[in-house]
């Protein structure tokens, strides 16, 4: 029988922590991302967890303190979301560069401005081309499962990167779910100590993020890119690995009625559930509607998402940021497209800006997204739902 | 002494560009875009170390006459050194055009 709590997101991302046995939790309460650190700081000044709990004063010292303490072989934890990561994007980049395996949750929050405090993924999109490894989680449970997927990944000898774990903001960090919690002992089995390749330690001193020049800038960012690149495998590994103990098996690129489908959503984090059941009503009144999910971001899946799209002949492309003044549509829509430029019988691509700063995409909203993409309506792109 | 920077290629790389031999700047001469040098006069200098003391560049050592020698291959003649001579006996000369 299989034991399932309901709890709040944010308190089932915090134990995951704690069941991870971070050794340093350094972040700044944001919107909505808070509990999750509240709930750490709780779990250290109650003792149930051994670490040190640093609450800094930004979230670029959050960063900054935990590129210190994984430099020294401590396993170190952040999460925030929206203006916290802007605060925090120039140590965003030095993270990877560096390959220390930190652990980032972003609740995704729009970007001011205007100020919102709702979902969308301006954040996240803001620090695409950083170098992180990037996972989207669709409900809790893959929430709470990817914190101890992702410092598998992070901290294998041959990847060696750090993670950011997408949970969007309130649709699932404040919701309440029926979590399955994995066992301590299951986990230290799964996820062993850190061991790192270099520290920070005065008996063997070794230079870390020394300046370069042009002579050696180029082939220091090309070891990088090879380096995430590289992670894909490992990636794989540490899901299939967490199958065997949990049985929930995770894939680079989700599916769902993509066999025979002529029209293929293309969806990240929490609106593929709700794509989801759009797709099946669609396929209840006889329509071939299918539905493809990016799990992985970066490195992104490029094999696996051109599979699974098979002979599909549209492609509605879900945005949920605005790239202003592009060539056309969303980040996400933008790559895919470039992605499918040189295949022959490329499938047709609708792009929908939807669900900006938390305005409600609903089941009615994916199936007025199928129908004007299949009657030919929909343009290149479109803000889904704009009023005028 | 490690390899010049320019001979890396990018798989040579350690992860993160850690440096492994820390300390190794001694090995890479860095003073070649030098404009200005500097240049002692003995008969002034009091052999009190001042230029020692506030070079940036750690560049000054004393000789086997107690005099401060400035390492031509590590100084950036940036000149503090006789800004800050109590007797005046530093001075900057510009470099040779090459």
């Amino acid at each position: 029988m299989r034991n399932h709590q309901g709890m709040e997101v944010s308190f089932a991302a915090a134990e995951a922590v704690r069941l991870c046995n971070v050794d340093v939790v350094a972040a700044y309460p944001i919107t909505p991302q808070t509990h999750i650190v509240e709930r750490l700081s709780k779990y250290v000044a109650d003792g149930k967890m051994d670490a040190e709990f640093v609450p800094v004063e930004s979230e670029h010292s959050a960063l900054s303190l935990c590129i210190g303490s994984s430099a020294v072989g401590a396993r170190s934890f952040t999460c925030t979301s929206s203006q916290g990561l802007a605060l925090m994007n120039e140590i965003v980049y030095l993270v990877p560069a560096l390959r220390l395996p930190i652990v980032m949750i972003l609740a995704n929050r729009s970007l001011s401005g205007p100020l919102s405090i709702w979902n969308d993924h301006s954040d996240v999109m803001s620090v695409r081309d950083t170098g992180w490894i990037q996972l989207f989680a669709e409900n809790g449970q893959e929430v709470f499962d990817h914190v101890m997927i992702a410092y598998k990944i992070a901290e294998n000898e041959n990847v060696l990167l750090p993670v950011i774990i997408n949970m969007d903001g309130f649709i699932l960090s404040h919701m309440f779910e029926p979590i399955e919690l994995t066992g301590q002992e299951a986990v230290n089995t799964y996820l062993p100590s850190y061991r790192p390749r270099f520290i920070l330690h005065p008996d063997r001193p070794v230079t870390m993020g020394a300046y370069t020049m042009p002579t050696l800038f180029t082939e220091a960012k090309k070891a990088q890119e090879e380096a995430l690149l590289a992670s894909y495998p490992y990636i794989l590994q540490a899901w299939k690995d967490w199958g065997t103990l949990c049985g929930r098996v995770y894939h680079p690129v989700e599916t769902y009625y993509t066999e025979g489908a002529e029209t293929l959503f293309v969806t990240m984090g929490s609106i593929g559930e709700t794509a989801g059941e759009a797709v099946r009503l669609l396929r209840e009144q006889g329509q071939k509607a299918g539905l493809v999910k990016l799990r992985l971001w970066r490195p992104f899946p490029l094999e696996d998402f051109l599979r699974e799209i098979g002979s599909a002949q549209r492609l509605i492309v879900i945005d949920r940021a605005l790239s202003p003044g592009g060539p056309g549509g969303g980040p996400v829509a933008g790559e895919i497209r470039a992605a499918l430029y040189n295949r022959e019988n490329r499938p047709q691509v609708f792009n929908f800006i939807a669900g900006l700063g938390g305005r409600e995409v609903t089941v009615g909203s994916f199936q007025e997204m199928f129908v004007s993409s299949v009657s030919g309506k929909a343009s290149g792109y479109q803000i889904f739902g704009v009023r005028g | 002494m490690p390899k010049a920077d320019f001979e890396y290629l990018w798989d040579e790389l350690e992860p993160g560009c850690v440096i492994t031999e820390p300390g190794n700047s001694r090995s890479f001469y860095t003073g070649d875009w030098r404009a200005f040098s500097p240049v002692l006069e003995k008969e002034s200098c009091i052999k009190c170390g001042t230029c020692w003391i506030f070079c940036p560049d750690m560049a000054y050592q004393k000789n086997e006459k107690g005099y401060y020698i400035a390492d031509l291959n590590y100084c950036k003649g940036c000149g503090i050194c006789a800004a800050e001579c109590p007797t005046g006996a530093i001075h900057m000369e510009k470099e040779k055009e090459i």
